[in-house]
């Protein structure tokens, strides 16, 4: 795990292999590593400085010289600062005993309030509250309408009197409408407003008074870089919030911002967005933030993704293929089948670790997927199970499979010689997880080994995988 | 089943399927274009639901593969916004772009003079480079602009404060690059094209309205298609400032094909004898294949009535940290965008991003966003912007 910053710190760290301690020199050269990485996820510079420096009365002195691998073990001390400096742990969201419980959504614009405000409802419903929007972004056009919409979707409760007007009265008035049709969460959304715009900044701390909320939350934008710093600190001291959520972290960014912001507010981020639908909205998690910050494939989330598109039989299934060692076409059907679910091919690869860095520019077509599909449909079901018999004499059968989906003879001799490459890994890959599953369960001991599991996959994987690098496009262009 | 063995089949799997996908891939190099030959035979889709026609075509259908006739009665299209009082001569767009950064101006001279007040040190070199970086230009971008500049600096001799501000502004100005920053127009007589594209929230729909305004007062006649049928409420966005603009708006239901509604929108441009449509799409992550592919096909199947568009925006978010880049490179690649706008710039950020976009890329800002007001968008101006990105530095 944690390839691109430990290859990075691979150069660095060179010397001290059976050394020791890290020396001030070689705390240096990493630290420089490490504040390039940060910058370049966005986290803001002073908050780099700041942190880097706090980093360093770690590093120094640090036992390596046992580390097998040193560059590894700086990068999980860095890590484990960042979940540090990312609060920790998940914060749960306590609504207290009030009713109705307010909870009020500021930001700038195009944050994602709206949407958020539709999510939070979503879940709040799901834990059993009634909870009701109220639409007091009077300035967008339309963002009334988006917001009653967004109520009916999730099949809340919405009070959206005026289009425009005072948003402070619309907020004042929806506690008592909340009372009267029996709601016990209300949740204000408010206009986007730029942090510089005192008028604006006014209002919005005007609306957080007249309905006292027990939780203010603030929403940023995951992509948001450097300006992360003083807009969430505008918005602490003007308006005031109790916790964050972070949107569109459904995108690539690798989401600086979450860094910068707890940083300078002290506030814990609470949730995340992580997709386009209303349920896409979740708890954050500084661990899977602190690993995405550093530019690592996300695990965790792999499996959950996983979890929800797999079904139990078609895992039970996968397991039995691959502790047979025999892996057939059919079996690769199904697995890619099941990992079609899992979302865009090139989104789950750049969750594996050590893939994601390689395949940031490669150009990964769903598309061929669908080729490839057919080209195992237009086998024979022998075919299939027997993928030597379109070896050696088998020049017939892969024309007429070609013909038969369309593709290209080159093209199906490809995907033959893939797929022995793969069956090859498949195979390696069975042997040790006949070994792997007897070791010890217990939660911590299973990610622990989901870790080591990875990580030797990856060496097995290793030469197979270089070839992602091949579907690198040339060098970048320089203006 | 332990976690370890699940890990393991999912590992295998994604990785298998990757690895075959990946490699079986290799070769292909023409497939984009091959692409571009999918059948988008509209023609089939008729039971989309039309919520508002074309006005009285003034002649027939035009094509075989015209929208269905008028079913829904005109529904009031244009509802009565007020129009804004333009109460004074509007300033011209460059003149609001100044005014706009008015406090920033000359501080790119004063400050970065400060800088180096005492001399070209290595300390003035990093503070520069720490002014570029907090502007969002980028680690990258930066190290090999200051890198360039201190060459130069040695080269040319410049050991004053005044020959390296000298100096940093033509290396910005070079790194913005030389593109033409005009809107393309159509030349043939028919309606001239635009696509506004990008991610969530970063004001396509806001820079279509203020486009469609200055539009309007210069004369032309717009037609408004609001392809976004997927964020709620957002054609209702649209159609308000398609009345604030007098513009005509053509929209769908929620969740219609918004290649379809495009589509629409050009054959009502066509009929009515429109200057403009103006294209608003969905805001998508670039990183979603599939919505990249929908806009694909929203430009090919307008592309193949009125031949290529003559701009497809890419709309950053002046806040946008380092993923931009990535947001560019894929939209680029998904519709071959022609320019981009800045919006969001009257906030505290720099907009840093759009150099390193435009040196990495090649593509040039045309416009910036400068505030809600329905005249705030104004022609890029490469010096103002440069100034712009020192504003703070002495703050």
């Amino acid at each position: 795990m944690f390839d691109a910053l430990s290859e990075r710190l691979d150069a660095a760290l060179q010397r001290v292999k059976g050394r020791g301690r890290l020396d001030e020199k070689t705390v240096d050269a990493t630290l420089k590593e490490i504040r390039l990485a940060l910058l370049e996820a966005d986290v803001n510079f002073k908050v780099v400085r700041g942190f880097v420096e706090r980093l360093r009365e770690v590093l120094v002195g640090e036992e390596v010289s046992k580390a097998l691998n040193p560059s590894q073990h700086v990068v999980k001390a860095v890590h484990d600062e960042i979940v540090t400096a990312l609060g920790g742990q998940s914060v749960p969201m306590d609504l207290g005993n009030k009713k109705p419980a307010v909870i009020m959504l500021a930001g700038l614009q195009g944050s994602g309030k709206t949407t958020a405000a539709g999510k939070l409802a979503t879940l709040l419903k799901k834990k059993g509250r009634n909870p009701m929007l109220v639409a007091c972004d009077l300035q967008r056009p339309a963002a009334v309408q988006q917001l009653r919409v967004n109520a009916d979707r999730a099949g809340v409760h919405v009070y959206a009197p005026v289009e425009s007007g005072d948003p402070v009265a619309v907020a004042r008035d929806s506690l008592d409408k909340a009372a009267q049709t029996g709601c016990d969460v209300v949740i204000v959304d408010t206009a986007g407003r730029l942090q510089i715009d005192q008028e604006l900044m006014q209002q919005a701390s005007d609306i957080r008074t007249a309905v006292d909320p027990v939780l203010t939350l603030f929403v940023i934008d995951a992509m948001i870089g450097q300006e992360a710093v003083n807009v969430s600190r505008a918005f602490l001291d003007d308006v005031g919030f109790d916790g964050v959520i972070l949107s569109k972290l459904d995108g690539d960014a690798r989401g600086g911002a979450a860094m910068s912001v707890r940083e300078v507010t002290g506030k814990p981020i609470m949730f995340a967005s992580i997709g386009e639908k209303l349920e896409d909205f979740e708890a954050f998690h500084p661990d899977r933030m602190a690993d995405r910050i550093l530019g690592m494939g996300d695990v965790m989330t792999l499996i959950e993704k996983a979890e929800d598109a797999f079904t139990e039989e078609e895992t039970r299934k996968a397991e039995e293929t691959l502790l047979s060692g025999d892996f057939t076409f059919e079996d690769f059907l199904s697995q890619m089948q099941m990992v079609k679910r899992m979302g865009p091919l090139k989104g789950v690869l750049g969750m594996l670790p050590g893939i994601g860095q390689q395949i940031k520019d490669a150009d990964i077509d769903d598309k061929r997927l669908a080729h490839i599909e057919a080209i195992i449909y237009s086998m024979t079901p022998a075919e299939r199970r027997d993928p030597r018999l379109l070896k050696k004499n088998g020049g017939r059968r892969r024309k007429r499979i070609a013909a038969g989906s369309g593709r290209s003879v080159t093209e199906v001799n490809r995907l033959l010689k893939q797929f022995e490459e793969a069956r090859k890994v498949m195979k390696s890959v069975s042997k040790m997880a006949g070994m792997e599953s007897s070791k010890p369960k217990g939660k911590k001991g299973q990610i622990a080994q989901a870790r080591a599991a990875q990580k030797m996959l990856k060496q097995q994987g290793g030469a197979g995988l270089g070839g992602f690098s091949g579907l690198q496009p040339s060098p970048k262009k320089k203006g | 089943m332990g976690l370890e063995t699940v890990l393991l089949i999912v590992i295998v799997s994604v990785l298998v399927v990757g690895l075959v996908a990946a490699l079986v891939v290799g070769g292909r190099g023409s497939s984009r274009t091959q692409d571009l030959k999918v059948p988008d035979d509209l023609s089939g889709e008729g039971d989309i639901l039309v919520g508002e026609t074309p006005p009285a075509p003034t002649e027939d259908a035009p094509t075989l593969e015209a929208p269905p006739a008028p079913e829904a009665p005109p529904a009031p299209e244009a509802p009565e916004v007020a129009e804004p009082p333009v109460v004074e001569e509007p300033l011209t767009l460059g003149e609001r772009f100044r005014k706009r950064l008015v406090r920033t101006r000359n501080v790119l001279g004063s400050s970065v003079r400060d800088l180096f007040g005492a001399g070209v040190t290595d300390e003035a070199w990093e503070g520069l480079e720490e002014a570029l970086i907090t502007a969002d230009v980028g680690v990258t971008a930066t190290m090999e602009i200051v890198e360039e500049l201190r060459t130069r600096a040695r080269e040319e001799g410049a050991t004053s404060a005044d020959a390296v501000v000298a100096l940093l502004k033509d290396e910005l100005r070079k790194a913005l690059g030389d593109r033409d920053r005009s809107l393309g127009r159509a030349t043939d007589g028919e309606p001239t094209v635009w696509m506004v594209t990008g991610v969530n929230g970063t004001g396509k729909t806001t820079t279509i309205g203020k486009l469609s305004a200055i539009e309007n007062r210069e004369g032309r006649a717009v037609v408004l298609a609001a392809a976004d049928t997927f964020r709620a409420a957002a054609a209702e966005q649209l159609g308000l400032w398609a009345g604030r603009t007098d513009a005509r708006l053509i929209r769908k239901d929620e969740g219609a094909d918004p290649a379809s509604v495009a589509f629409d929108g050009y054959m009502a441009a066509k009929a009515t004898d429109a200057d403009l449509l103006i294209v608003d799409t969905a805001g998508r992550l670039h990183n979603k294949t599939e919505l990249m592919d929908e806009l694909g096909k929203v430009k090919r199947v307008v592309e193949k009535q009125s031949g290529p568009m003559e701009e497809i925006l890419l709309v950053l978010d002046a806040t946008t940290g380092q993923n931009g880049i990535a947001q560019a490179r894929a939209f680029l690649e998904a519709v071959n965008v022609t320019g981009l706008v800045l919006t969001k710039l009257d906030g505290s950020s720099k907009g840093g991003i759009a150099v390193a976009v435009q040196r990495e890329l090649d593509l040039p800002v045309k416009l910036v966003g400068l505030g809600e007001e329905i005249d705030d968008l104004a022609p890029f101006d490469p010096d103002a912007f440069v100034e712009g990105l020192f504003s703070e530095l002495e703050g």
